[in-house]
């Protein structure tokens, strides 16, 4: 067991994932219910394929024009009194969110969701240098009572019975044992965030969008947990992505209705906040951060992953995702965007994820910026094959495999012994040895093959 | 070179060659059924749309409805008679922290999704409209448009400082899914339907 815990390959993760065949059920069900609520939105928009084309060609337009509009958007923002850092990495980043707190002496921060932070693993390092920090949004507080990642981008605890929250806060907040009512529980956290809010002098939240043409950046939340933290604290720290950036305020019409239908099937998350210029007598911060992405941006086959807007789409259509959990992915995103993002930060570390999809398409056919997932996911494995990150085991049987195919003798020798071991000797591919064999039952073989019935038959 | 340097200069060198951007004024044309539409989407999501002819409809609602002692903010001036009037954003906003019911006044409102758009200057301290246990908003009708391409449109480059859609009560489904409203914005959203 403790194994298999220490891999990290998507395969045998997903295992741990399914030795409970009941929760792979509902977790299945679960995201597959979240993405018949998307099409049930989606299909009240008439012009909606017309939407996500120009949210596509808007967010092609910002990755051609990139350094303009990150200029312009820091020139703006300063001018709006923001101050502005730039990270390359996420070293850096949480060395700057470090440096502010330190230099205001605060020693215990808000946050509300930011999957950037969690790709900088900021928690740790804040906890590491003294720092004490609270996950605001509901579902990252119940991952970060269990010393979990969030397995979903917006539904971070969705792998969670709510009976394991409800032990959760027994421990941690004192709720009587036993309970696990979602109202009682909402309302125990309300009560026990409210306090961090009013107490908290620094808040950190995400960035949905940072509009180049005003220096705002917009944040969407359905908690009001965001604007909590940031409207009661001295410090509002914000950090972001190079790719976070849209034009002018006019296209965030386009992203906003595009955002939550895609997401859950809402119309529009309960809050989308504008954050132009500091409160009075407040201080306002910005991180820019690169982290790989302008690498990505040069990558032609894969640059388009940069549009993603981090509604989740993708993820509750694939059926692997549903089937394997998001923890499976061992990355801070997770599903199939999240294995086009990962190779390129370490393409040794991330070699499984591409594989990690049926290349169905599904996620390509719901994502609201129309990016080529499935098509992409494609790519990275003949990128992560001809740089040798391949495992040993799928090496060797695609070699054999090669062999077989080039080979019209190999071709016909194989098919006929395969037909006899699935006749006389079918616990050959029935066992345990075999993964592809488990919750699968092998096929009847045929008589003969395709090839012996023609040469009988023809006239 | 410092960190903006260099993720500019390799921004630079990576993007792609200049793509144009697409036009989004032609998306203004779409239309709705306005107030209805309104009313339908925000009931959807858990708010309350109360029809009013005036002001005083509205001290009658609140008198009806919210009859226990309990603290009562306004930024609308013609009800500071039933609630205290904040003028300026000069108030602490922790000193908001015991505000049950707050009412406070829509630039626009969307039809298509029931959100309302409030600007700094219309709610005065900007967390009063998180904070308050129960929040409610007046929308004149003439002010509601049909998609967020209208409202952006309308919005155009209005300055400020700080600026928010809200569509009704704050929410959360992250336990199992399970749609509880009240997570840790306000428990309750109206909305005075004023024509």
């Amino acid at each position: 067991m403790s194994e298999i815990q220490n891999t990290t390959n998507h395969a045998d993760l997903a295992e741990v994932f399914n030795n409970d065949e009941a929760r792979v059920d509902w977790h299945d069900e679960t995201l597959w219910w979240i993405r018949s609520k998307r099409d049930v939105a989606v299909n009240k928009i008439s012009n909606w394929e017309v939407l996500r084309e120009t949210a596509s060609q808007i967010k092609h337009n910002v990755l051609s024009n990139l350094n303009n509009y990150l200029q312009q958007f820091e020139g703006n923002a300063i001018a709006n009194g923001i101050i502005v850092h730039w990270a390359a990495d996420a070293t850096e980043h949480n060395q700057i969110v470090l440096s502010i707190l330190r230099k205001h002496s605060i020693g215990q921060m808000v946050k509300s969701k930011s999957m950037l932070t969690e790709e900088c693993h900021l928690n740790d390092f804040l906890e590491e240098n003294g720092i004490n920090v609270i996950d605001s949004d509901l579902g990252e507080r119940i991952v970060q009572l269990a010393k979990e990642m969030p397995s979903h981008i917006v539904l971070p605890c969705i792998h969670k019975k709510k009976e394991e929250i409800g032990e959760l806060f027994h421990q941690h907040l004192g709720t009587p044992a036993g309970n696990a009512d979602p109202q009682f529980l909402t309302e125990t956290a309300r009560q026990h965030l409210r306090d961090t809010f009013l107490t908290r002098r620094a808040a950190l939240t995400g960035v949905n969008f940072a509009i180049a043409e005003t220096g705002e950046f917009v944040v969407c939340t359905n908690e009001g947990n965001a604007d909590m933290g940031a409207h009661l604290a001295d410090v509002h720290i914000a950090s972001m992505g190079i790719e976070k950036i849209i034009p002018e305020r006019k296209h965030l019409g386009v992203f906003l209705r595009l955002l939550t239908r895609s997401a859950t099937g809402q119309p529009i998350t309960t809050y989308s906040s504008h954050f132009k210029r500091p409160n009075k007598g407040k201080e306002m911060h910005i991180i820019i951060v690169d982290n790989g992405r302008s690498i990505q941006l040069g990558r032609e086959d894969f640059r388009n992953s940069l549009k993603c807007i981090r509604c989740g789409a993708c993820m509750n259509t694939c059926p692997v995702y549903r089937r394997s959990g998001g923890h499976s992915y061992h990355n801070a995103i997770s599903g199939p965007i999240g294995s086009i993002l990962a190779p390129n930060l370490d393409m040794e570390k991330y070699a499984d994820l591409p594989f990690a999809s049926t290349l169905c398409g599904s996620c390509t056919n719901v994502c609201p910026v129309k990016i080529d997932i499935h098509q992409q996911l494609y790519k990275w494995r003949q990128v992560i094959v001809k740089n040798g990150y391949v495992p040993a085991a799928k090496t060797a049987s695609m070699k054999i495999m090669d062999w077989t195919l080039s080979s019209p003798t190999a071709y016909h020798t194989a098919g006929k012994a395969g037909r006899l071991v699935l006749e006389y000797a079918p616990f050959m591919v029935n066992n345990k040895l075999n993964p592809w064999y488990k919750h699968r039952d092998m096929p009847e073989p045929p008589k003969e093959s395709f090839g012996e019935w023609y040469k009988k038959n023809r006239k | 070179m410092t960190s903006r340097e260099k993720i500019l200069s390799a921004v630079k060198t990576n993007q792609p060659e200049l793509a144009t951007l697409p036009d989004v004024d032609f998306l203004l044309q779409e239309d709705i059924d306005v107030p209805e539409k309104f009313i339908a989407s925000l009931t959807t999501i858990g708010g309350q749309v109360i029809m009013v002819e005036d002001h005083d409809a509205i001290k009658a609602f609140i008198a009806e409805n919210f009859k226990h002692p309990s603290r009562k903010i306004t930024t609308v001036s013609e009800l500071g008679d039933i609630a205290e009037y904040v003028e300026d954003n000069s108030a602490n906003p922790h000193s908001l922290e015991n505000v049950d019911y707050a009412i406070i006044e829509a630039d626009l409102a969307v039809a298509e999704n029931g959100a309302i758009w409030v600007s700094e200057d219309k709610i005065r301290t900007r967390v009063l409209p998180f904070i308050t246990q129960h929040l409610a908003v007046i929308v004149r009708r003439e002010d509601i448009v049909p998609t967020m391409h209208q409202a952006y449109n309308k919005i155009g480059s209005n300055d400020y400082g700080f600026a928010t859609f809200i569509a009704g009560p704050s929410k959360t489904a992250d336990i199992e899914q399970s749609l509880v409203l009240g997570a840790h914005g306000a428990r309750s959203m109206t909305v005075f339907l004023m024509s």
